[in-house]
């Protein structure tokens, strides 16, 4: 077989069952692709010992599960035991934990071989992967010469994914992670109900809104995986104690009856008439398939992303506040006479990005006394309020709801970089579903006139991921989304 | 049970040069949970272990960890909670209280401002003399504690103890109800009392096990009566935290001194800033820590990585039916089953390991008599030796023995002391002692009688004198005692004596 790094998972898996291709040839396949692939800045700690290790144990197992021996990249957000995680942050130098977080233990324990640590927004927080530590993430897809961003905060996941170096990635989402990065470089990707990934041992961005999940080439690859990342676990109280179903037993792509809703607030003022030809193309496949399309109105929508950006910088500022150069990670040279102050603010000033500080600046002040209401309470009702408009109408009968995923397709490196509020416009889709805490999936579904990659999103009923697959299943089946960056890198 | 009646004890004054001041204080107490593991981690909370040797990744703040709860620290809080007649709230939340210091390795403590698990409650504390106050709790909630800063080892560097970081404490906050430096360390020794019996806390304050923070304010007498009637503070003078005492003397040392200070500021025509400060036992005074205007901006908000804590009414109903008897309900019962005194049945109710000794010495016994010795004899006894009860050479049984064999006339109490003597000291068994040793009180007339006659028969003289001074036959009564090597029952050789005497 050639190009085995360009084999979807499902693929994959069945030619290990065969025995057609070992896991060490898949490895050995995407770890050269890896080392060529430098220019994408995709891949940021490279771990190819360990791979070559479960490849071959993966190999040597004879009742491997639907994961055994497949190659993955994960995202430097999770901790990996003995192997650098470090969020792509200059604050987590050096940092190599001494535990596994829980997700990567279960990719782990189905067999999947780790190739290495992906790059990332800083914490998560970004929407270009321009805010890295290792520097930026380039998107695979070009159009005219100039260098695109592949999103973010997942964007060397996305990356890397889109750029066949490995045949899927864990990804994370707290507004839109996940879901932006896969949208645009023409990838899938699922954030699934807040609860069913455990987040233990993943660096914390903002507690309540953060969710890892899978970014694969298609809808069965994302089912696949991400059954192996969901499930309870004690060590996180906000883990849920439902049992996971098999998501790819799910996708029969029979979508006749369902109801899906197009919500009138997602049409926005000034949205590129690309992007309401593919919502409207997604919908017109949907309804071809057997499903029937409704108009339905989430009023609070436009509250949306001023309450996003109160509450995941509050939670930020508290979460990140360990980085204090005590115990880990960087710590900053001081002068003769500093005290502790000084080794905080030297620290953490010398640790953290700009982007980073933006927030925990924000975050600091939303929770101040004498701010703390008008910001911070004020954002929990708001949010209280979006939960509740798609409480009435998944009451009324919705089954999924039909959106764009971005507002754009990929932009120009340092195009937005100086500004964080257009930058911020990116998620304005997506955080909404992490604000409600449900499953959303990104399907690529159309291309813009420069040929570059654009993404719908669906969004579920909380737990409702194996049906929520099934409907995006149906949509990449009526899309046929084939296209492929051209190599350039 | 026993209702006992108290009367309500006067405010402590001080007596200023513009007139009379009182007192008013409310306390924060910090009691570390009894559990074997923290409120959030599995680690130990073993006291003395080698430095940073109890603490799991999520107690270092490492990245990505999580809390969980402990169960048994919501148990023990709830058990508290019940103990002192509180409110039990069965949805509580954890908030974060964000700050920075070296030994707080997450930079918040996880703690509980806006929804405590336990709320309002109430502790009588008894002052002695027939007095006691009823001091409101306002609510109890769960925290973590930090751990320990290090800064007198070297220099130029400071080090960091994890193992108490996150260990579980119950803070335990008062409404301003106690008006004296006595009252305070009162009721901090009934909620330590309480908490001992209930299992709940060690109350051990030399290690820490048991802090108060103290807010002290003084006002004119007849400003609190107004507050009481309107629980407006506005009536109140305006308060000073004394924070972290951990011995009784210490707070009630740092109160009158606080108090003092506040007075003197007043009467210079000053006024008291509302601030932070620390004691310092040495040169007994308070210091200010930080001013309310440098006061930490603590930035609470609730805990994302904690679902709010959902109790089951049934699970506190299991947890109140299981509830020890309780110091004041032991008291009652001592005074009304054991005819004890208020004062013993207090003595013998202080702490729950003497109340069960006692009442096993009680058992089937004379209470009062029982009572006598364990507090006369053996506390007396322990005392001198400096041991515990929980090491008391003499089990509750032997004693339970003397005391049987006092109250059934087979020793005096005099010859008992000496049976317990030797029971304390060479682990024997006290009726095993009488018979081997001979100490059988002589109860038998005739052996009684036989030995005053002989006396009297052979002193003559000493007859006369006791004839015309009875004071004196006394002496007879002492030189049966001493014929019969102390066994004879005295009150038959009175008896004897003065009959023969002709008294």
């Amino acid at each position: 077989m050639t190009d085995l790094n360009k084999l979807t998972i499902a693929a994959a898996r069945d030619a290990l069952k065969k025995g057609d291709v070992t896991s060490v040839e898949l490895t050995e396949a995407c770890l050269t692709q890896i080392e060529g692939a430098d220019a994408l800045g995709a891949f940021v700690h490279k771990t190819p010992e360990i791979a070559m290790e479960q490849a071959k144990a993966a190999d040597a197992r004879k009742d491997g599960g639907d994961l055994n021996g497949i190659p993955l990249g994960i995202k430097d957000l999770f901790c990996t035991k003995g192997v650098a995680s470090q969020a792509a942050s200059g604050i987590l130098d050096g940092f190599k934990p001494e535990y596994e977080s829980t997700v990567t233990t279960q990719l782990f324990n189905d067999g999947a071989v780790m190739l290495g640590k992906l790059n990332m927004d800083e914490f998560a927080m970004g929407s270009s992967n321009e805010t890295s530590v290792y520097g930026n993430a380039v998107n695979p897809w070009k159009a005219g010469g100039a260098e695109l961003t592949p999103g973010g905060s997942s964007g060397g996941s996305a990356s890397a994914v889109a750029a066949d170096l490995c045949l899927g990635a864990t990804g994370t989402d707290t507004g839109g992670s996940i879901r932006q990065p896969a949208a645009f470089t023409g990838i899938t990707g699922i954030k699934p109900t807040y609860g069913r990934v455990s987040r233990w041992g993943i660096v914390a961005f903002a507690s309540s809104l953060d969710q890892a999940g899978p970014m694969t080439k298609d809808v069965r690859d994302a089912a696949i995986m991400l059954k192996s990342m969901c499930g309870h676990d004690p060590k996180d109280s906000t883990s849920a104690d439902l049992p996971v179903p098999d998501f790819e037993a799910a996708l029969t792509g029979d979508i006749r009856g369902k109801t899906i809703g197009i919500p009138s607030e997602y049409r926005m003022d000034g949205m590129p008439a690309e992007i309401e030809k593919l919502w409207e193309d997604g919908t017109a496949m949907l309804r071809d398939a057997g499903a029937k399309i409704v108009d339905i109105s989430l009023p609070h929508t436009k509250y949306a992303l001023p309450a996003y950006y109160v509450i995941a910088p509050a939670e930020a500022s508290s979460n990140l506040a360990r980085y204090d150069g005590v115990r880990f990670g960087h710590r900053a040279k001081l002068d003769a006479g500093d005290g502790i102050t000084e080794m905080y603010e030297k620290t953490r000033a010398e640790g953290f990005g700009n982007e980073v500080k933006r927030r925990v600046m924000i975050g600091t002040y939303v929770l101040s006394a004498g701010f703390y209401d008008a910001y911070y309470n004020r954002a929990r009702k708001v949010r209280a309020l979006i939960k509740r408009d798609f409480d009435d109408v998944f009451a009324q009968g919705v089954d999924a709801i039909l959106t764009p995923a971005t507002p754009s397709a990929a932009f120009e490196l340092g195009k937005k970089f100086d500004d964080p509020v257009q930058m911020y416009l990116n998620d304005v889709f997506t955080v909404t579903v992490n604000l409600a805490g449900l499953p959303g999936i990104a399907v690529p579904t159309g291309v813009d006139a420069a040929g570059l990659p654009l993404g719908l999103q669906l969004i579920g009923r909380p737990w409702e991921e194996g049906d929520l697959l099934n409907t995006a299943y149906a949509l990449e089946q009526a899309a046929q989304f084939v296209a492929k960056p051209g190599r350039w890198w | 049970m026993l209702d006992l009646t108290y009367e309500t004890p006067t405010p402590k004054t001080i007596a200023g040069a513009t007139g009379d001041w009182e007192l008013v204080i409310g306390l924060e107490v910090h009691a570390q949970v009894a559990t074997a593991a923290k409120l959030f981690s599995g680690a130990s909370t073993q006291f003395g272990a080698e430095p940073n040797s109890n603490v799991a990744f999520v107690d270092s703040g490492m990245p990505g960890m999580l809390p969980v709860i402990n169960e048994g620290c919501v148990a023990q809080a709830v058990k508290t909670g019940l103990g002192l007649k509180a409110e039990i709230h069965l949805r509580s939340a954890f908030d974060r209280k964000n700050y920075f210091y070296p030994d707080l390795p997450q930079g918040y403590q996880i703690s509980q401002l806006y929804h405590p698990i336990v709320g309002e409650g109430e502790v009588l504390v008894e002052m002695g003399n027939g007095q006691a106050r009823t001091v409101r709790i306002e609510r109890i909630h769960l925290e973590q504690d930090a751990g320990k800063s290090i800064h007198d080892m070297d220099p130029a560097m400071s080090f960091v103890d994890l193992n108490r970081t996150g260990v579980a404490l119950m803070e335990i906050v008062s409404r301003p109800d106690i008006r004296g430096p006595e009252e305070a360390a009162a009721y901090v020794g009934k909620l330590r009392q309480i908490m001992r019996y209930l299992g709940t806390c060690d109350g051990n304050m030399q290690n820490g096990n048991l802090r108060a923070d103290v807010n002290v304010s003084v006002c004119r007498p007849g400003d609190y009566e107004k507050y009481q009637a309107s629980q407006d503070f506005a009536h109140l003078g305006t308060r000073c935290e004394i924070k972290n005492m951990n011995s009784m003397r210490f707070i009630q040392a740092a109160i009158d001194h606080e108090a003092r200070r506040q007075i003197a500021i007043l009467e210079d025509g000053g006024e008291i800033v509302q601030e932070t400060r620390l004691y310092d036992p040495d040169k007994n005074e308070t210091r200010s820590m930080r001013s309310k205007e440098e006061a930490h901006d603590y930035r609470y908000f609730p805990d994302p990585d904690l679902l709010p804590l959902e109790i089951e009414q049934a699970w506190v109903d299991d947890i109140e039916a299981s509830l020890p008897e309780l110091p004041d309900a032991k008291k009652a019962r001592f005074i009304t089953d054991f005819g004890l005194s208020d004062y013993d049945a207090s003595v013998l109710t202080a702490d729950v390991t003497n109340a069960a000794y006692f009442e096993a010495v009680a058992e089937g016994n004379d209470g009062k008599l029982a009572a006598n010795w364990v507090i006369n004899e053996l506390f007396g006894r322990l005392k001198k030796d400096d041991r515990d009860i929980a090491d008391s050479p003499i089990s509750a049984t032997r004693l339970g023995q003397i005391v049987g064999l006092i109250k059934s006339d087979k020793i005096s109490g005099k010859i008992a002391k000496d049976v317990f003597e030797i029971a304390y000291t060479q682990d024997r068994d006290p009726e095993e002692i009488v018979k081997t040793e001979g100490m059988e009180q002589v109860t038998d007339t005739g052996a009684i009688e036989a030995a005053v006659d002989e006396i009297i028969a052979a002193n003559p003289a000493q007859v006369e004198k006791a004839q015309a001074n009875p004071k004196l036959a006394g002496w007879f009564v002492g030189q049966v005692m001493k014929a019969t090597g102390g066994k004879a029952n005295p009150a038959a050789v009175n008896k004897l004596v003065s009959a023969k005497l002709g008294l």
